[in-house]
């Protein structure tokens, strides 16, 4: 039994600290401005295919391919905060819900028509890691690797930077930090871009370690809301944990049980969660 | 009654009535296979809007509940051979009690956290069914030949269906101009407007807000069952499919939230639009996109939606259109 349940635990660790970042875009951006952006798993997929494009047509290494994929997600987050959010961020919850989802709807269509639905893979490997008794991909290692550098450079740049505090002041409360001179527009249109920018980071890092389509996104958003509820809504530390306990979860249950009841046990924790302890397993009481 | 004096309730009974009957001139079916899928929407659309219109709970998996209508329906008339107007209200009957379970527990979740949760439980109950061996696993289950028989044929159980749905869509909008009319409506508006505030003024939030769930989840229960058994087949995928959800969201916003004619001209217009759509040789491919553009547009610049913004344009209209 030990022997079967080592290697998923570290799989499912590995995979954990990948979901962590998936689901850290959609954390931050509704930290910060109490918005769900529903079209994070497109953003997703887009960051897929962009380190997918860059490796097959270019011959881009997926790794550096991450870079150019970051400032992308950057730009269409910038972008995407003037076009579809600015308007409807102090209207009603569903305005913002059904923007977003408007901009999932237009991703989605587009990226079908462009891309079909067919499954892609990015045809990259880093050969096998052994770690004692436990063998595994390098391109696993390395996505959870590359994770936790990004991560680690978001806290370093919240906590740091003067921009990163300008982020957190107005994410605190948007008037004061208005009348101390910070340009709330901008600072959120930035951190939307960073939100935005963290999914398709995550995208391309999946892309290295499994098949995807252009749909594959929507799975990931899934999985995205079962994390940031774990984790604590708006927490993007909070979302590593959260990420880790999904990870772990579908690494230990499939030894016990049908892989089909994991979907069963994520979402009814979900609800669970939701319904006792909505400031996430980690939040403070608010 | 004097209720049915009011052009508020009329108006939009004639309407849905008025298309009802047209396919039935003729015999024709593929105008009837139209018919169906608009009056459905109005149906559901109308469902959704006690509960995101005139309660403002944005209910983002109001899906769940046609699903499990119509799988324990497709269940009674394929397993256990019952009637289909016998599977009908088990299925609405099933609905409602799930909303009556979950209803006071995730009713206390505010703004996104309910959207949220919403989202779990039809996320939960598909990822369930799934692993249902009885309700046919991950393959769904089909309806035997056979079984249209006792109908009297293939033909007259698809209208039988059809006329059933006609019904149950006369009657949703009904329900909805009355309890939009009633003290318990405007208990509802009241939690729309400000909960806490409504609650002082005696408004019992957690027994009106559970009662609108219920009923917003009583009419897509019974309309699952028609549906899958006018399609003789049902999955997982297609029974508790979040995009069909959204889809629903944006007839209420698009027609006008919070308003009984809106979601009828909503659900209408979105799947002639959709119609248009996908048999222009220009758009075919691309409704999605132009889908989410009008979405867009109409969250931004006219977020009342048509019947919201036309009374407020045109105050003599506010009689007529409810």
């Amino acid at each position: 039994m030990l022997d079967m349940l080592l290697p998923s635990i570290v799989d499912g660790l590995l995979i954990g600290v990948v979901y962590g970042l998936v689901a850290m875009g959609l954390t931050l951006i509704f930290g910060i401005m109490n918005v769900i952006n529903l079209a994070h798993g497109p953003i997703i997929a887009l960051g897929m295919f962009g380190v997918y494009l860059l490796f097959t047509n270019t011959g881009v290494n997926p790794y550096l391919g991450l870079l150019i994929v970051a400032g992308g997600g950057l730009i269409f987050g910038v972008i995407m905060y003037f076009v579809a959010v600015h308007r409807v961020l102090n209207a009603p919850h569903l305005a913002s819900l059904l923007s977003t989802f408007a901009v999932n709807m237009i991703i989605i269509g587009a990226g079908t028509v462009v891309f079909s639905t067919n499954f892609r893979n990015v045809d990259f490997s880093l050969g096998a890691v052994t770690f004692g008794p436990v063998t595994t991909t390098g391109a696993r290692v390395a996505a959870a690797v590359v994770a936790l550098l990004v991560t680690a450079a978001l806290y370093l740049f919240l906590r740091r930077t003067r921009l990163g505090k300008n982020i957190r002041a107005v994410a605190n409360n948007r008037k004061s930090a208005e009348l101390m001179g910070i340009p709330s527009s901008r600072v959120l249109a930035i951190s939307f871009g960073i939100g935005a920018m963290l999914a398709a980071v995550s995208g391309g890092l999946l892309a290295t370690i499994q098949p995807f389509t252009i749909l594959s996104g929507g799975v990931y958003e899934l999985k995205s809301f079962v994390i940031v509820v774990l984790g604590g809504l708006g927490n993007p530390v909070g979302a590593l944990a959260g990420g880790l306990i999904l990870g772990l979860i579908e690494g230990i249950v499939p030894v016990f049980m049908k892989t089909t009841w994991v979907p069963v046990l994520e979402f009814a924790l979900f609800v669970l969660i939701l319904l006792v302890r909505p400031q996430g397993l980690f939040g403070a009481r608010q | 009654m004097s209720a049915w004096r009011q052009p508020g309730l009329w108006l939009p009974l004639l309407l849905v009535a008025a298309a009802a009957i047209w396919p039935a001139f003729g015999n024709n079916a593929s105008l009837r296979e139209t018919i169906f899928t608009m009056l459905m929407s109005v149906a559901l659309a109308s469902s959704l809007n006690i509960l995101l219109g005139y309660t403002g709970y944005v209910n983002f998996g109001s899906i769940v509940f046609f699903g499990l209508g119509g799988y324990l329906g497709f269940y009674t008339v394929s397993a256990l051979g019952w009637h289909l107007l016998l599977a009908v209200p088990i299925g609405g009957v099933a609905a409602a009690t799930l909303a009556l379970l979950l209803g006071s527990a995730v009713l206390r979740l505010r703004g996104a956290y309910f959207a949220l949760a919403t989202i779990g439980i039809n996320e939960a109950m598909k990822a369930l069914v799934i692993n249902l061996d009885f309700l046919g696993g991950p393959t769904g289950m089909n309806l035997n030949f056979s079984i249209y028989q006792e109908y009297g044929g293939p033909a007259q159980a698809l209208w039988l269906t059809y006329w059933a749905l006609a019904v149950i869509t006369l009657l949703v909008i009904v329900v909805s101009y009355l309890v939009k009319k009633s003290k318990f409506g405007l208990g509802l508006m009241a939690i729309r407007e400000d909960e806490d505030a409504a609650e002082v003024m005696g408004v019992v939030a957690p027994r009106a807000k559970t009662t609108a769930y219920v009923i917003s989840a009583f009419f897509p229960g019974l309309i699952g069952v028609l549906f899958f058994f006018k399609n003789g087949i049902i999955e997982p995928e297609s029974a508790f499919r979040l995009h069909l959800s959204v889809e629903l969201l944006v007839m209420v916003m698009l027609g006008g939230a919070g308003t009984v004619l809106g979601p009828v001209l909503g659900a209408a217009f979105y799947q002639r639009l959709r119609g248009l759509l996908l048999t222009s040789e220009l758009f075919k491919n691309t409704q999605l996109v132009v889908a989410g553009v009008l979405l867009l547009l109409i969250v931004l610049f006219i977020p009342a939606g048509a019947v919201g913004w036309l009374r407020h344009r045109f105050a003599p209209l506010r009689r007529l259109l409810e």
